[in-house]
């Protein structure tokens, strides 16, 4: 609460005039008519949708460089790194419930309409009884009789080493993270490197699992609520685990080029909190998705 | 960044002289740069307001085109298809593209002029969140010329139908999608800016209630947009990936998404309500001349409607089928809601009371809001009895509760609002009588409109339907006859916001209202720039004295 505390800046810092919102903007909306022209089969749907991708890159690229320019600068005092602060704190209250969505979903299906169908609960008796006689509730084979049949995915084999490791790139992020605070700059570099390193094994390990699962398990997004909520939850993660990789990524490189001090080094922060959130969903996930 | 703005900067320069070079010399652009590339919290805010505006009409004109074929039994101008397209488009245009960016706008240019702020907390970031939504709207039209026509499953987009849309339903998908974004990102800055940038001496116990009420609203919505967007994400993936999240012939539930989308619903109906609280909490103390009645206790008021308003939503779901203790627990748990909003209701009185009241336009709107919001209240109250509400689900006694609480609500306090800051915005009175003739002209035809509903939802007519049996004809035909009237009536009002523009009735002192909240401190109409350096703690404090505490 920097107003008890009376923290303001002189001149809290309002950035001049910018187009790169513009500019997201035109990206997004070719991102959405792109994505919506492709599923429809509209020939013109993924050029669009690769269009909107190419901008958004550009986007990336130009805001974010103004940032870190302003932020070389001095830009930024105190007042506005509490705003940063504030706003990254939201966003991820945000991400948050976005996953909270497809949690919920997983824990729908799991007590209520996965065994409503199968063996019917309650008054649900009949559910089972007269509209779906075939239904086979057993988890994670929960499936219709439409449905392919497939294989679960154990949870010993990679998803295991994939938790330590996201675990241990938790620990080596802090390590740097001393090593900013100590002015050990050795430290810091080698420690960031190793996150990046271990969230890129991780994308990897993942890649190949789902590889595993797709083609040999037989495991589809069509393969039930199992499916379904596997895929959406381990790929939304996987997503954030990419975008969190790509951050600490910039991170790496800003250190190479001599930014961030002891004391001012949000933008380094920021891309932690990001990686311990996702360090942290992918936890629930493993107990939840794989696990239980 | 700068590649049409001056970057003058001084990098010999002390941090402290430069930032004051910055926001002088090159934070002002000229022509059609200024709106698009804009920082300032102004413009975004103008940018805000008419956009809203342009969706009100457009959502408005799809509301006539439902009410000229309700207007006789038969069907006289659309097929049923489109009808369901333009009851779909018109909810959605109205949630997402009037009202909500309508409260986006009023905090934007209000929250820093009565916290004594600069500016947003994240000025470049406020352009995108503006700048998303028309790319929104875009699609949402679009989606009515592709095969297939727009969505026609209601703006709840329930599954099965909306799995068996065209492409119009993906376009509202990814449509939503933006305007999550949008919204996600405005609500975040909202909530920095008014947890960082109050002007010292301003506490949060504080703050006009206004900017209270702007705290909580996008507090929840920081939390419920996302959900809605995993909903719609859902949705995505069932129509065309194959996943069962929503089909139980894979395990899942077309229940489930009501879950959902309701988790998302209700909070979502409190964000449209509890910034019209704020504005209203604004306007009847200034004419009532008297201090906010029960501060505090709004406060907690508005607080305990959001929390609670997470542990309601299957009170949308009574008629689906749900376990008896449930729908007691939301039953309970809805009517439980009740008493806060009771508070506030009492509060306005109270604050009334014995006060030495006058009624110009605001507070006309402020009152009518008061009365009409009420009577929306008790319809919910009526709705929230689970027994009751299976008879009286998807009739129009909904469709009479919830405009009650949206157009003479949140609609109406928007109203009240715009008439209220005009002189702060435009530096002119608007004219009174017109004003007046506005608000009265809206009341009379707002209930003609929607009075009768209730009737028509109690004898039993389902919502979106095009066609309807005989004895439904004329409280139907009123409504319609209501409607028009309504609407030719904000054409009035575009008139009359459009004449302050450009004139008024004479230029308006720098507080018109003698009310004692920051915003009122600056020039009408109101410099680019504001509060560049905070105000003096003295000022905010004479200020907070006057304004609402006992
Ligand atoms: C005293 C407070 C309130 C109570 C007890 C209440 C209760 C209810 C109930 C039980 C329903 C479901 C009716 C049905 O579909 O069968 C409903 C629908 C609705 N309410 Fe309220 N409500 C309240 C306040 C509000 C407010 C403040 C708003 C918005 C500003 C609002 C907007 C709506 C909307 C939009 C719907 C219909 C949604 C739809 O099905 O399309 N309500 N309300
Ligand atoms: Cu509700």
């Amino acid at each position: 609460m920097n107003v008890e505390n009376g923290v303001h800046d002189a001149h809290y810092f309002v950035p001049a005039p910018s187009k790169w919102p513009l500019v997201g903007s035109i990206s997004l909306f070719c991102l959405a008519l792109g994505a919506a022209f492709w599923m429809n089969s509209v020939a013109a749907g993924p050029y669009i949708l690769a269009l909107g991708f190419a901008i958004l890159l550009w986007m990336l690229f130009g805001w974010f460089g103004d940032v870190i320019r302003e932020s070389v600068h001095g830009d930024y005092g105190k007042q506005v790194d509490y705003s940063f602060r504030w706003g990254m704190s939201w966003f991820i209250f945000s991400e948050v419930m976005f996953f909270s969505a497809f949690f919920g979903a997983l824990f729908y299906m799991r007590v209520l309409s996965v065994p409503e169908l199968g063996f019917g609960v309650g008054y649900h008796a009949e559910t089972h009884g007269l509209l779906w006689p075939m239904f086979n509730e057993a988890w994670p084979m929960a499936s219709g009789p439409k449905v392919d049949a497939y294989e679960a995915m154990s949870a010993w084999g990679i998803p295991a080493i994939n938790t330590a490791l996201l675990l241990t790139s938790g620990a080596t992020l802090t390590w740097a993270h001393w090593g900013l605070i100590e002015n050990k700059r050795g430290k810091l570099k080698l420690g960031l490197a190793a996150t990046v390193l271990l969230g890129a094994i991780f994308l990897c390990l993942q890649a190949y699992e789902y590889h595993h699962a797709w083609g040999e398990l037989g495991l589809k997004l069509s393969s039930g609520a199992y499916g379904a909520t596997f895929y959406m939850l381990t790929g939304f993660h996987g997503m954030h685990v990419l975008v969190g990789a790509i951050m600490l990524t910039t991170m790496l490189v800003r250190v190479l080029r001599g930014h961030f001090d002891q004391h001012h080094h949000f933008g380094f922060e920021a891309a932690a909190w990001y990686w311990h959130f996702v360090d942290v969903v992918w936890l629930i996930l493993f107990v939840f998705v794989y696990c239980v | 960044m700068s590649t049409t703005a001056n970057p003058t900067i001084d990098l010999g320069a002390g941090h402290h002289d430069h930032a004051h070079d910055h926001d002088h010399d090159h934070h002002t652009l000229t022509g059609w740069r200024r709106w698009v590339y804009a920082t300032n919290h102004k413009d975004i805010g103008t940018l805000y307001l008419w956009f809203s505006f342009a969706m009100f009409i457009t959502g408005g004109l799809m509301a006539l085109g439902i009410r000229a074929e309700l207007f006789t039994p038969g069907l006289q101008f659309w097929q049923p298809e489109f009808f369901n397209q333009l009851t779909t488009l018109h909810g959605v245009i109205m949630v997402f593209g009037a009202i909500m960016p309508a409260f986006t706008g009023l905090a934007n240019w209000m929250l820093p002029l009565m916290l004594g702020a600069p500016d947003m907390a994240f000025a470049r970031m406020n352009n995108w969140s503006f700048w998303l939504l028309p790319p929104a709207a875009l699609l949402l039209i679009i989606s009515l010329f592709v095969p297939g026509g727009a969505a026609a499953g209601g703006w709840t987009l329930y599954p099965p139908l909306s799995l068996q849309f065209g492409m119009g339903m993906d376009l509202a998908i990814f449509a939503i999608h933006l305007l999550g974004i949008s919204s996600i990102m405005g609500s975040i800055n909202i909530i920095t800016t008014i947890l960082n940038m109050r002007a010292p001496g301003m506490t949060l116990m504080k703050m006009p209630m206004f900017a209270w009420t702007a705290l909580i609203t996008n507090y929840l919505l920081v939390a419920v947009a996302p959900v809605l967007a995993g909903a719609v994400t859902m949705l995505l993936t069932d129509r065309h990936f194959g996943t069962h999240f929503f089909k139980a012939v894979g395990g899942g539930d077309p229940v489930l998404f009501q879950h959902i989308f309701w988790f998302f619903g209700h909070p979502e109906v409190y964000i449209m309500a509890l910034p019209a609280f704020g504005v209203v909490s604004q306007i009847i103390p200034t004419f009532a001349r008297k201090p906010l009645f029960g501060y505090h206790s709004m406060v907690y008021a508005t607080a305990s409607i959001a929390i609670l308003s997470f542990m309601v939503w299957a009170h949308h779901m009574f008629s689906v089928g749900m376990p008896a203790t449930a729908q007691l627990f939301f039953m309970f748990m809805t009517m439980l809601i009740a008493v806060p909003t009771g508070v506030k209701v009492f509060n306005w009185i109270a604050t009334m009371w014995q006060g030495s009241m006058s009624f110009e336009t605001p507070m006309l709107f402020a009152v009518g809001f008061v009365c009409l919001f009420t009577v929306g209240g008790f319809s919910g109250l009526v709705l929230s009895i689970a027994p009751v509400d299976t008879q009286m689900h998807d009739t129009y006694y909904v469709v009479a509760h919830f405009h009650y609480v949206l157009v003479a609500g949140a609609l109406f306090s928007l109203f009240g609002a715009v008439y209220y800051w005009l002189p702060k915005w435009t530096g002119n009175m608007y004219s009174e009588r017109a004003g007046k003739f506005h608000f009265w002209w809206s009341m009379v035809w707002f209930n003609v409109t929607f009075f009768p509903m209730h009737f028509l939802g109690l004898a039993g007519m389902p919502r979106r339907i095009p066609d309807y049996p005989l004895q439904f004809t004329d409280f139907n035909a009123i409504a319609s006859v209501g409607a028009f009237c309504f609407g030719l009536g904000q054409l009035f009002f575009l008139y009359n916001v459009i004449h302050t523009i450009r004139g008024g009735v004479g230029k308006a002192p720098a507080n018109p209202w003698d009310s004692p909240t920051l915003e009122w401190e600056v020039p009408s109409p109101a410099p680019h720039h504001t509060w560049e350096t905070p105000p003096d703690e003295a000022l905010v404090k004479k200020g907070l004295a006057a304004q609402a505490l006992e």
